[in-house]
């Protein structure tokens, strides 16, 4: 796709020097750009309508998710040093980027998108076609139950292929392995040869349907704050003390909504340094008329115990429940669970990441300037200490994410409603279909 | 300030001393090491590396004297109130304390210096007759009844006194307590007036609400820490505030939660003080100086604080003379209670000053009379001298020795902020060519840790630096965590910088073991749950400059808005579990030991006193119950006669005693920490007592199930 390419490679660079931050305005610029990309994609009159929509955008799905900054931070650290298990480490990880987990979780959500909306339009169209696919019957040899297959069963089994099996799709009435397996291995086939068979308005009402789509995911991401936020009163009451670090515009809409709704309560604030984003949720939080306090990073351990509950934002929701976070949230994690405090995530589903989290300290991680943390000018004269073996004395590390476990996360507020840690991979099974899990796997083949 | 002439003796004397008791500071006596092989490490630490660091030195305690001190628990829990203000105490509150210490030690100095008393006063009696009873197992449990029944009718008499009070009419609490004092105190007779007349005088003291609230009885008095001020008291802040050598204001927005801690708008106290430097009379220069720096933020650092103020005591005490008409001791006294007093409105003073103003003071009440006031001067100033080479230089030696075993090379040594002695360790584990690498975590406002970094990358240590939100990040590749401390209270819990919690509490649960660093001198009896009920405030303004001032707009005119509040804590509590070893001039010790450490600390300065003492009153060869010198407490009565502590069930009443007798009933705190223990307590605190721990051990277990 010629035509979109420049736009692609422009969202690349924004992404790798880091002009686009935070996940949601990441997540709904990853959805507008594929969005562009789906409707100038040219419907060919290949046979397989939806693959090949699948194809273009996992195509530029890696691309995005391919912007990884590590060139950037080699030069950034080239005068202190970084260590170099952690950029080792990196490299044998390239497929995901560590900063943006969102830009894959945005593509795998189209490709999801795609494929339900492919398979919808393939249930309706066989209902019509029924017909035809009786007559394709010497076409298809080894499909000896065809005929068999009425629209409801196929129906099911796109559900089954979607999502990854749960109690509910088992306790469904579902024909038995035959036809399963035959789905998993050729709907594709019999779908592109139902609808090449079929006339062309159903490969434009497809792309239509999935433009539309992945308009309401844009929408859903906007709006993802209302639906958080609704929950705010029933999280928290009169006279809570809530304590949160750095600043989320979602746990901002929290506490707003719980404040407009009379609610009085004192609100502790971490300054999350070295970015000081604390600062910024504080003034934003006395300007609506919350009692704030702004506290040190290092204070946190000694407030805790005052406090009701943790509110805080993330940055990513991993399949596991743990949650990738700005940089000290394990320590206040820790903390609150030594003092049997609530500690509340609250995110919109866009931060949802399929994956399973491995070492994320390291791999998930981004390590930024090191001039957050020193000032280069007073500590130029330690810069040119080596050791004999020529490596630098003086290493600055300024991580950008922490990594908090499952276990120290007591509840997820979504905008599907509060979720335990535990139920994260169902409900990442909701959004993603199994086979994108892996974005680049797909392509090699 | 102008403190109050101390009370004669006579009448105020029978409450005073008896919780007065001793510093647990004061360093050993060359007398008091009758056994060479069991002195401490302490002065020769170093030399003598082939002492294994993991062995506890034996006390240096002559073996007849190595019973258990009976009651020193009630001790520790006085002591803390009335000498120190510890930790960072409330200003003036303790500025105020120090001057009814002084009273005490006015009291104290003068029983020993006189011979005793022609008739002891009556509470002292009781009290003697008392710790007699205690020895007799039979009537054992016959004390804590007692005290509880004087206890009961004390409560009962505030009751009333409160109703009245409430009934009188009067709103402020503040009036209902000083009422309540006067009414629970009326039933005292000598000294009842005498105390009211302290009452008026030093009112942010002695009419302290819970002061009040506890009964005039002198058992009372020994159980529960005396308060520190409160300065959610608007009516006491007040009169204290009469008084303050400086002028302060208060800072505004203050934070709900911590409104009994004292914070005053940064940078207001500076130009008035530095106003009145030439004023005469009104301090002595050098220690008007140190206040300066500690105010300005120079001198800071517990370590540093604590030299730097006890030299500048030494410089007065060195330009010291006595007035006409007045002794030394007691005038001298006053005066470093002043010097103290303005030193905490500078800066609230830290536990391990508390400890080093008390041991001076106790040096000074405890100075024969027989001596000229040269000699006087120059034995104190020895004593000051010997105070920080003993406690401080030398201890740190020592402590580096211990901590440098613990370093491998290629360890991996996390350290947050920049202890003093953490430096001094990793410079000497450099030197004997230990290769490690260093992690300085670091935490706003002050970034202390940069110039730590800085001194040991110029060193050509190997270094790396973040932030304390990272440590998550770093302590994957830490293999120790090495700490300081502000001081180590005797729950375990490490009282220091605030963050140094956090950083433990990753390293626990990263499973790295956590190194506190801290010499003897700071420990305390004191016990802390939490950091909100003693801490101390920091310029908030700190917090909202950012370096490189990228958000200081954010920021900017927060006091406009009273819903904005900025907290810039200074300590935090680090919980003992967190803690893998306490590291200290006596040795590598579990966190569970320090009541140990305290007790045996403050045992070894009773034999010190003890023997000056009886030496000096060529006592030295009668010990007798009758010719003790108005005991000033019950340690003493069995320190002096050893046959008593020899009896084996003494020995056991005495350990369970110290079990049993809660430090401080009268607060929450100190019960919830005391609830469990019974069982772990004494296991626990008499673990290092090397091999007299078993018999005793057992011997208090038998008298539990008896």
């Amino acid at each position: 796709m010629p035509d979109v390419q420049p736009l692609v490679s422009d969202f690349v660079l924004k992404l790798k020097r880091r002009k686009v931050e935070g996940s949601h305005a990441v997540a709904r610029q990853t959805a507008e750009l594929l969005r562009s990309v789906v409707s100038q994609h040219r419907m060919g009159s290949s046979a397989n309508q939806a693959a090949a929509l699948a194809d273009a955008v996992r195509a530029v799905g890696e691309q995005l998710i391919a912007a990884n900054p590590i060139g950037v931070m080699a030069k950034f650290f080239s005068s202190t040093n970084v260590d170099m298990q952690d950029m080792n480490s990196r490299m044998l990880w390239p497929g995901v980027n560590p900063a943006e987990l969102a830009v894959g979780n945005i593509v795998r959500r189209v490709l999801h998108i795609i494929k339900e909306e492919d398979i919808s339009s393939t249930a309706v169209g066989i209902e019509g076609l029924s017909v035809t696919v009786d007559s394709d019957d010497e076409y298809d040899s080894e499909h000896d139950d065809g005929p068999a297959l009425s629209a409801a069963v196929l129906a099911a089994h796109a559900r089954n292929a979607l999502r990854a099996p749960s109690l509910q799709t088992l306790l469904e009435d579902i024909p038995v392995s035959p036809a399963i397996s035959r789905t998993a291995s050729s709907t594709g086939d019999s779908d592109g040869k139902s609808k090449s068979a079929g006339d062309k308005s159903s490969t434009r009402k497809l792309k239509h349907d999935v433009i539309t789509a992945i308009g309401d995911l844009i929408d859903e991401i906007d709006s993802c704050y209302e639906p958080i936020s609704e929950q705010a009163v029933e999280l928290i009451h009169q006279n809570e003390v809530i304590l949160t670090l750095g600043r989320s515009r979602t746990v901002k809409e929290f506490l707003y909504a719980a404040k407009e709704k009379k609610r009085s309560f004192r609100v502790f604030v971490a300054e999350g340094a070295p970015r000081y984003q604390g600062h910024v949720l504080a003034k934003e939080l006395v300007e609506k008329g919350v009692q704030t306090t702004v506290i040190t990073d290092s204070a946190v351990f000694a407030m805790i115990s005052r406090v009701n509950m943790v509110i805080v934002g993330a940055h990513a929701i991993m399949a596991n429940g743990g949650v990738i976070a700005p940089v000290g949230m394990n320590m206040v994690a820790l903390a609150a669970q030594r003092h049997a405090v609530p500690f509340v995530v609250v995110a919109g589903s866009h931060k949802l990441c399929p994956l399973y989290p491995h070492n994320p300290e390291v791999l998930l991680n981004e390590l930024k300037s090191p001039s957050d943390l020193l000032d280069f000018g007073e500590f130029s004269d330690c810069m040119n200490f080596s050791t004999q073996d020529g490596s630098p004395l003086l290493n600055v590390v300024n991580p950008t994410f922490d990594y908090v476990p499952p276990k120290l996360v007591s509840l997820f507020v979504t905008d599907t409603g509060g979720h335990s840690p535990s139920y994260m991979y169902r409900l990442i099974a909701e959004y993603y279909s199994a086979d994108d899990l892996v974005v680049r796997r797909k392509s090699g083949s | 300030m102008d403190i109050r002439r101390p009370p004669p003796r006579s009448s105020s004397g029978g409450v005073e001393p008896r919780f007065r008791q001793v510093g647990f500071v004061t360093s050993a006596e060359p007398e008091a090491e009758p056994a060479p092989a069991a002195s401490p490490p302490a002065p020769d630490g170093l030399s003598t590396g082939a002492r294994s660091p993991v062995m506890i030195p034996p006390p240096l305690i002559p073996d007849h004297l190595h019973a258990p001190v009976p009651v020193p628990v009630p001790a520790p829990a006085s002591e803390s109130q009335s000498f120190m203000p510890s930790s960072p105490p409330p200003a003036s509150s303790s500025r105020l304390e120090a001057a009814s210490d002084l009273d005490d030690d006015d009291d104290v100095d003068v029983s020993w210096a006189r011979p005793p008393p022609p008739a002891l006063p009556e509470p002292y009696k009781r009290y003697l007759t008392e710790k007699k009873n205690e020895d007799a197992p039979a009537s054992f449990s016959q004390k804590p009844k007692l005290s509880r029944a004087e206890r009961r009718a004390t409560q009962e008499a505030q009751r009333a006194a409160k109703a009245a009070a409430k009934e009188a009419g009067l709103k402020s609490t503040a009036m209902a307590s000083d009422v309540n004092t006067k009414l629970s105190k009326q039933p005292k007779t000598a000294k009842t007036s005498l105390k009211k007349d302290m009452t008026q005088v030093n009112p942010p003291v002695a009419s302290d609400k819970k002061t009040s609230v506890h009964p005039p009885d002198k058992d009372r008095k020994k159980d529960g820490p005396q308060p520190r001020m409160q300065f959610d008291n608007a009516h006491r802040v007040v009169k204290a505030k009469k008084r303050s050598i400086v002028n302060q204001s208060e800072a505004q927005n203050r934070v709900e939660l911590f409104r009994h801690l004292p914070q005053y708008a940064h940078g207001t106290q500076l130009p008035d003080l530095e106003s009145k430097f030439f004023q005469p009379d009104l301090m002595h220069p050098s220690v008007y100086k140190v206040g300066l720096q500690y105010l300005s933020g120079n001198i800071s650092g517990g370590n540093a604080r604590c030299i730097a103020m006890l030299l500048a005591f030494r410089e007065a005490i060195n330009d010291y003379s006595t007035p006409a008409e007045k002794i030394l001791s007691r005038d001298l006294t006053a005066k470093i209670s002043s010097f103290v007093s303005f030193l905490i409105e500078c800066r609230p003073l830290s536990i391990s000053m508390g400890n080093a103003i008390r041991f001076l003071k106790n040096r000074i009440t405890k100075l024969p009379l027989t001596l000229s006031e040269s000699e006087a001067k120059a034995s104190l100033q020895s004593d000051v001298d010997r105070f920080i080479n003993e406690k401080i230089i030398v201890a740190d030696k020592v402590i580096v020795s211990h901590a440098v075993t613990k370093i491998r090379d290629d360890d991996v040594l996390l350290t947050y902020g920049s202890p003093s002695v953490i430096e001094m360790i990793f410079d000497h584990a450099h030197e004997i060519g230990k290769r490690f690498r260093v992690v300085v975590v670091d935490s706003r406002p002050n970034l202390e840790g940069q110039g730590l970094l800085r001194r040991l990358v110029a060193k050509g240590i190997s270094c790396t630096y973040t932030h304390i939100n990272a440590v998550s990040y770093i302590m994957h590749e830490a293999t120790r965590v090495f700490l300081g401390a502000s001081s180590v209270l005797s729950n375990g819990t490490v009282y220091s910088r605030a963050g140094t919690a956090s950083v433990a509490m990753v390293a626990h649960a990263f499973g790295v073991p956590v190194l506190v660093c801290c010499e003897a001198y700071k420990f305390h009896e004191r016990v802390q749950l939490d950091s909100i009920c003693s801490n101390e405030l920091g310029d908030p303004d700190a917090i909202s400059r950012v370096p490189g001032g990228k958000s200081s707009s954010h920021l900017k005119n927060w006091a406009d808005n009273e819903n904005f509040h900025l907290l810039n804590l200074k300590y935090d509590i680090t919980p003992s579990d967190y803690v893998s070893m306490l590291i200290t001039d006596y040795g590598m010790l579990p966190p569970t030991s320090v009541p140990v450490i305290v007790r045996e600390y403050r045992r070894e300065h009773f034999i010190a006193c003890t023997i000056d003492l009886l030496h000096w009153h060529g006592l030295l060869n009668h010990l007798g119950q009758s010719e003790l010198p108005a005991s000033k407490d019950c340690c003493f009565d069995t320190e002096q006669t050893p046959h008593m502590c020899a009896d084996a069930k003494s020995k056991a009443f005495s350990a369970l005693d110290m079990c049993s007798s809660p430090k401080g009933r009268g607060e929450p705190q100190h019960c919830c920490r005391l609830a469990t223990p019974m069982g772990t307590l004494i296991p626990g605190s008499l673990q290092p007592d090397g091999p007299s721990t078993s018999p005793f051990s057992e011997l208090s277990e038998n008298v539990v199930r008896n």
